[in-house]
């Protein structure tokens, strides 16, 4: 490619990181983390969700302090405790989501914090606007400095944060993510920027999702794992089948058996569900029995098939049967009363009520049958409830105990019991063991097989591949709003349904 | 060729206008309220002719313009101060005791300790919200209450009359230059320096972007927890030198000073276009906020409107602005968005060979 090893030679590279750990109460985010880029090289970081590629961003950006391991910037040793010191010392962070000021002008947003002045402090104005409209024909973009940046899209807005990066001279840019909202046109101006940044001895980070934009823009890739650093090479001498199985690269345990149930008949059964931006040509069945994954990465569309599916939001075109009966768009008491149950992401936000008792909690969803005469006795709401948490093995020390003093992963049971209380014949959850620890996981993964066990059809979003294949009859990998693969237990594998979790087109 | 950078300038004249918005809002605030006085003066003459007409109609808002230029500051970094009708009436207590107790000291002192005063318990207002992150609003509120409870403590029954303070000082209430009050000059004064300071300088501007999103603002590495400090500090100094003047000009202080003045201040604020989500506005639009809000309230019973008609108007004034703010960035939004749109739509391979014509021009004089 075209780095050049003379530069190379004459000066250390742009970042080192060398075993850097970095934990959050007992959660260890990265345990060994090991990075090198040189200057004028545009260096990728990959890995699975989870890998930590994002809390290496954030130390090196100052927003986080690392537990230990060395970081040095340019040959020195560094210790940014905020983003200011990081960006002063010419590091950029260009961010998934850029973060400008909605009601300030371009211009100002370049700028803010280091206006160019004239007199009495004043803020020179009609200075910094030529330097931006400088800056946007260096890099090839029109843009009107003076419109607010609310309402610019996101592609636009990167490139004023590029700007932004360039104005302030940086050495090294971090780009998070950068094309994961970004459509093809936008992608292409994206690399030719990078690239001329590159030619001028600058530093890039790009950490991406895409295998194929890997392959395009970069020269060197280093690959993390579980909060470690696994293996830098260039890309010359490697292949994505190598990166894939650098990434997944553990053995998948059993330790989320799935116990053998008979299948039954078709429950739910999606078809063609289109909703532009979303998701496109969404069409899969899941039978009674069973259990479906939907694999991919964090962002593939998802959560919003499944929100889609049950009704919180609405989609164009398409339909969703359930027990043969087609279900109202954007009608989730409907889909309720046909037996639908959705047990969301956000388990704090979404799910449990926190301050209320573990019995009300449980009850939430059937307390209109409960009632008598209008009114709704503790003693009833008792025995719905602790038939539920006997069964899901909720340990709690009182069905009126608030559910705020339960373990992530009884929280999770009680999410589960409110749903399975309104007797569904089609379960979704999404996410079903996010920030719960092990232990508890494998108490979730239990209940929802006995579950599928008699006879319920369960549809399981899960960002995690050993859960993924240990628990799933079939895998629909999505990728970018369309399923990319289906796989049934015996094809899927960490190599198939990571590659197709990170490529456009299926799997052949 | 070499016409693809001016593009980009000669876009920005659509741009002027839709940014002249914010100016047409502060000049439409203004139309309203010459609108009011002449309306009311064709009514009744006096309003304005009369020596004690022009004067009411410039000193009465100048209290409120003041203490109002201080709120827009605070709106503008997304918080708020509902102390500051405690800590005007604090401060005008303060004031009139210092003068009895400590007559020694001349005047000028007093007047300063006054507005350092303010200044303090805005302070304890800022650390509040910016160290120990209690929103605003629940400081403030606290605090409203705290401070008027000590007032009413402190002073009793007891109040500050004329006579108990010096003439000199009194004669800053009364007296004028040019036939304009002294105090509707320092008014003026502090809303051009206000004004400056947001404007022109580098502190002034990072008010803007912290309250249009505070989070960028610290990924942006700005110093956002003094900022804010230094809001609140400013809006508690004004809101004292708006006490000082109030004892100044009224002569007797009791307990109650100042009472409502917050929601009189927000509102004026509102109804001058500063955005109650910060990040937008200006502090003279707030200042002649003011004048509107309380000319309408003097206008209203000499137009012979009743007085519970005379609130609900104020009312009608505050949810009109902040409908009209509204619609007017919705389609701020809408005209934004068609612009991107329209940027990149017209054929995808036709928008692709604009932008690369500028980075062709840049290379090809490079190459020269």
């Amino acid at each position: 490619m075209s780095t050049n090893s003379a530069v190379k030679a004459a000066q250390p590279p742009a970042l080192e990181l060398e075993g850097v750990s970095k934990s959050f109460g007992s959660v260890a985010a990265l345990v060994s983390a090991s990075l090198r880029v040189e200057h004028g090289s545009i260096h990728a970081l990959i890995g699975e969700n989870g890998a930590g590629k994002s809390t290496v961003v954030k130390i090196i950006a100052g927003l986080y302090q690392r537990d230990g391991g060395t970081f040095r910037y340019r040959g020195e040793e560094v210790n940014f405790t905020n983003t200011a010191q990081s960006k002063d010392s010419g590091i950029a962070v260009i961010y998934q989501e850029p973060t400008l000021f909605p009601d300030i002008s371009v211009t100002e947003n370049i700028f803010m914090g280091r206006q160019p002045t004239k007199s009495l402090g004043r803020v020179n104005r009609t200075l910094m606007r030529a330097m931006v409209v400088d800056l946007f024909s260096q890099l090839g973009v029109k843009l009107d400095p003076d419109r607010p940046t609310r309402g610019l899209s996101i592609a636009d807005q990167q490139i004023v944060e590029i700007a932004k990066a360039i104005s302030l001279d940086a050495r090294v840019l971090i780009m998070d993510e950068p094309t994961a909202a970004l459509s093809g046109v936008e992608v292409d101006r994206l690399f030719k920027v990078a690239r001329s940044l590159r030619d001028e001895g600058r530093a890039i980070l790009f950490i991406s999702h895409r295998f194929d934009e890997v392959f395009e823009l970069c020269d060197t890739v280093t690959v993390m794992r579980d909060g470690e650093y696994i293996a830098t090479s260039a890309i010359a001498d490697t292949t994505v089948a190598q990166l894939v199985r650098q990434m997944v690269g553990r053995d998948i345990s059993t330790l989320y058996p799935k116990e053998v149930a008979e299948i039954g008949d078709d429950v739910l059964v999606v078809s063609k569900l289109n909703e532009p931006g979303r998701f496109h040509d969404v069409s899969f069945t899941v039978r009674a029995g069973e259990i479906v994954a939907l694999a991919g990465l964090v962002g593939a569309g998802r959560s919003e098939i499944a929100q889609a599916i049950f009704g919180v939001d609405s989609y164009e075109s398409g339909s969703v049967t359930v027990n043969g009966t087609q279900l109202r768009k954007h009608d989730p008491v409907a889909a309720m009363r046909l037996g639908l149950a959705l047990v969301p992401e956000d388990r704090r936000k979404q799910g449990v009520i926190l301050e209320s008792s573990v019995a009300r909690n449980i009850t939430l969803a059937i307390r209109q049958s409960l009632r008598k005469y209008g009114l709704l006795r503790a003693q009833t709401e008792n025995a719905a409830a602790s038939e539920w948490a006997s069964r899901l093995e909720v340990k709690t020390s009182a069905l009126d105990a608030t559910a705020g003093t339960l373990s992530g992963g009884n929280q999770q049971k009680v999410v589960l019991a409110k749903w399975l209380a309104t007797n569904p014949s089609v379960l979704i959850v999404d996410e079903p063991t996010r920030g719960i620890d092990v232990g508890t996981k494998s108490e979730v993964h239990r209940a929802l097989s006995r579950l599928a066990g008699n006879g319920l059809a369960v549809l399981m979003i899960s960002s995690e591949l050993p859960e993924v294949l240990g628990m799933a009859d079939r895998v629909l990998v999505v990728h970018e709003g369309r399923i990319t693969a289906e796989l049934d237990r015996a094809e899927a594998t960490a190599e198939t349904v990571m590659y197709a979790a990170t490529h456009r087109s299926a799997v052949a | 060729m070499m016409a693809s950078p001016t593009n980009i300038l000669g876009q920005s004249n659509v741009f002027a206008r839709l940014g002249s918005i914010g100016k047409a809002r502060e000049a439409g605030i203004l139309l309203a309220f010459i609108l009011v006085v002449a309306v009311t003066t064709t009514k009744n003459p006096n309003f304005l002719f009369s020596t004690d007409g022009f004067r009411d109609l410039l000193v009465t808002p100048a209290l409120l313009m003041i203490v109002a230029v201080g709120q827009a500051i605070v709106i503008i970094t997304r918080n708020v101060d509902l102390s500051v009708g405690s800590v005007v009436g604090l401060s005008a207590y303060l004031t009139g005791r210092v003068f009895m107790d400590m007559t020694w000291l001349p005047w000028p002192t007093v007047f300063l300790l006054g507005v350092v005063f303010g200044a303090l318990l805005g302070l304890i207002n800022g650390a509040l919200v910016a160290f120990a992150k209690v929103p605003s609003l629940v400081i403030t509120l606290g605090t409203l209450y705290a401070f008027r409870g000590i007032n009413v403590m402190w002073t009793g029954s007891k109040r500050i009359n004329a006579s108990d303070m010096p003439a000199d000082f009194l004669a800053l209430g009364t007296s004028a230059w040019y036939r304009i009050p002294v105090i509707t000059v320092i008014a003026v004064l502090v809303l051009a320096i206000a004004g400056w300071y947001t404007y022109t300088q580098r502190g002034g501007r990072e008010l803007y972007a912290i309250g249009s999103d505070p989070d960028a603002a610290n990924l942006y590495g700005l110093k956002v927890r003094r900022r804010v400090l230094s809001a609140f500090v400013i809006s508690g100094a004004l809101a004292g030198l708006a006490g000082v003047l109030y004892a100044a000009r009224y002569g007797t202080v009791n307990s109650q000073v100042g009472l409502g003045l917050e929601l009189q201040s927000v509102g004026a604020a509102v109804i001058g276009g500063v955005a109650i989500f910060g990040g937008s506005g200006s502090v003279f639009g707030a200042a002649i906020g003011a004048f509107l809000l309380l000319t309408i309230n003097r206008a209203l019973p000499v137009l012979g409107v009743d007085d519970f008609w005379q609130r609900a108007v104020v009312g009608a004034l505050i949810i009109g602005a902040i409908v009209l703010d509204r619609l007017a960035a919705n389609r701020q939004i809408r005209r934004l968005v068609a612009l991107r749109d329209l940027d990149q739509q017209p054929g995808d391979s036709d928008s692709d060979r604009d932008r690369e014509l500028p980075s062709d021009n840049t290379k090809a004089v490079n190459n020269v």
